[in-house]
């Protein structure tokens, strides 16, 4: 039953994927006409995302949530996932968080509503299709940055 | 009034992109057969010191992975049991990262991309994404790596 503290039951993912568009939709489409309700799911979701990408996402508040309410219902899952992969997409979607917080904190409000939308279509995506843009984008940095010469 | 729009704008590209994404994930592209015309067969051909193994005696999978892949574990476990029952077919897995020269080469621009390469190592095919096991065998059977008598 214990989960090993390397892999993830996908079945979570899918889960904090949704919530996590559902924040981001709400943030995003009250942000002219409820500015703080806006900003406070913006920050919030900031929070599971630096949670997700520093403990992993089953320990995630959506992964916890997952774990506590959901999972008894569920059983079992059929297999389990590679943490590594959401971890780095946490990561990513961090970045984009923390970019929207700071178009609202200097008054640009199209950074924040660009970086919103682009957080949005990545946790649609993967919510929908199990499609991990974060995952994508390891792949094309690595390309630009290659292992040696990040360590150098 | 434009964040309501920026939204809206949000949730089709999600649509549209999901729904692209769905149908073209995992596919192989069309073999580009030129043979008939060798003169102009520029079609990339590997090497066994490349893939990281001893090619097929008819065709090889070459799947390239990469650390944060949440498909490659269901990739390799599909081609690895696929060629199990394809005499002559072997699948390969090289880590992406480490072969940045193959990836440029390639233009390899995902994890997982599966290669189909023939006998002499010459690029057949290629997908990217989690490939269907339907479309797998058909294309197996396509280049001549019949299934084994069970």
């Amino acid at each position: 039953m214990s989960t090993h503290p390397g892999t993830v039951d996908p079945r979570g993912l899918r889960l904090g994927a949704a919530l996590t568009s559902v924040v981001l939709a709400v943030s995003l489409g009250t942000a002219g006409v409820a500015p703080a309700l806006s900003t406070t799911l913006l920050v919030l979701q900031t929070a599971v995302f630096a949670l997700g990408a520093g403990l992993g996402p089953a320990r995630s508040p959506y992964g916890l949530l997952f774990k506590h309410l959901v999972r008894p219902r569920l059983g079992a899952p059929s297999e389990l996932e590679d943490a590594r992969p959401p971890r780095f997409a946490q990561a990513v979607g961090l970045a984009f968080a923390v970019l929207a917080l700071v178009g609202v904190v200097t008054g640009a409000s199209v950074l924040t509503l660009a970086a919103l939308a682009l957080a949005l279509v990545a946790a649609l995506l993967n919510a929908t299709v199990d499609l991990c843009l974060g995952c994508e984008t390891y792949l094309l940095y690595r390309r630009l940055v290659p292992r040696e010469a990040a360590g150098a | 009034m434009a964040a309501v729009v920026v939204l809206v704008a949000a949730l089709v590209v999600a649509v549209v992109a999901g729904a692209l994404y769905s149908a073209r994930n995992g596919r192989f592209a069309r073999r580009t057969d030129t043979t008939e015309d060798p003169v102009s067969d520029d079609r990339p051909r590997l090497d066994a010191s490349e893939v990281g193994g001893a090619l097929g005696e008819v065709a090889t999978f070459v799947q390239l992975s990469s650390a944060f892949c949440a498909p490659c574990r269901a990739t390799r476990r599909l081609l690895a049991d696929v060629v199990t029952r394809r005499p002559g077919v072997v699948a390969l897995e090289v880590d992406a990262e480490s072969h940045l020269e193959l990836v440029r080469r390639l233009d390899v621009l995902r994890t997982p991309t599966v290669l189909l390469l023939d006998a002499d190592g010459v690029l057949i095919t290629r997908s990217s994404g989690l490939p269907r096991r339907d479309d797998v065998e058909r294309l197996l059977d396509a280049v001549g790596a019949p299934a084994a008598d069970r």
